[in-house]
């Protein structure tokens, strides 16, 4: 029996055994299962699963703290009196290393959430995404940062 | 006290929200064209309205609405970069030439290869 079976099994236990079915209890009851299977573990579970488990939760993590850095970088460039001067606007390919859809779909999404980046098209091969930024002083820099950001993560999850 | 509490975090959840809902839309009147403006509005739109969102979530003390508010900004954060990413392509897919003109333009490159 795999890990979230008995997740939800005993999620359920919980639920009836405080006899409250609402779905704030269910995820406290999911929240308790997996401390307590998390005690358990080499006897229950893959090796492989909180490993996995700790890669997502990284993931999550990276993708707020992204969120409020690049959403306060774009804010203080809005606000810089010479706007013009400093937009250095580019288009660069980046070449993917992800190959299926979700992990495409994800990178694209993070990396218009990433400072100063934002996906425009991927190719019809899908061997490239095209990032537009708005300041690219440095390209090889700027594909270097998202490749070994970013995209690493993304793979080592779906992996 | 846990209420009290809550209504501060709220409250100052709600005013950085509000202030990055206004620099985007600043930044949507200040930037020079589609491609850098889906920047602004991508961002810190998501951003002013996700720290809202939360701050209801602070305040709400209700499972119910707690999850709604959480639900909501997962959703933000699905969409939006998804809709800066097709109004972008759009605009470059009809010829939409970026302002200024670029340095670095490696999707003409490809398109005309």
């Amino acid at each position: 029996m795999n890990f979230a079976t008995l997740t939800v099994i005993l999620a359920l236990v919980w639920a009836a055994i405080t006899g409250n079915f609402s779905v704030l209890n269910l995820l406290l009851g999911a929240a308790i299962s997996v401390a307590a299977l998390w005690f358990v573990r080499e006897r229950v579970t893959t090796p492989t699963f909180f490993k996995k488990f700790r890669r997502v939760l990284a993931l999550i993590l990276i993708f707020f703290y992204e969120l409020a850095h690049s959403a306060t970088r774009v804010a203080l460039l809005i606000m810089s009196p010479n706007l013009k001067k400093r937009l250095k606007p580019g288009i660069i390919a980046f070449p993917l290393t992800a190959k299926s859809d979700v992990e495409i779909t994800l990178l694209a999404n993070l990396i218009t959430l990433t400072p100063g980046t934002l996906s425009v098209d991927v190719s019809a091969d899908r061997k490239f995404i095209f990032v537009h930024a708005m300041e690219v002083p440095d390209k090889k820099a700027l594909i270097r940062d998202i490749a070994t950001g970013f995209e690493i993560k993304i793979i080592e999850v779906f992996k | 006290m846990v209420e009290q509490i809550a209504a501060y975090l709220a409250g100052i959840l709600l005013l950085v929200g509000a202030l990055f809902s206004l620099l985007a839309a600043i930044g949507i009147l200040r930037l020079p064209d589609l491609y850098t403006r889906m920047h602004a509005a991508s961002k810190a739109g998501t951003m002013g309205s996700g720290l809202t969102l939360i701050a209801i979530a602070v305040v709400a003390f209700d499972g119910a609405v707690i999850l709604r508010a959480l639900v909501g900004v997962v959703f933000l954060l699905l969409t939006s970069p998804v809709s800066a990413h097709l109004l972008s392509r759009a605009a470059y897919m009809v010829g939409y030439s970026p302002s200024g003109g670029m340095k670095i333009n490696d999707l003409k490159n490809y398109r005309e290869d």
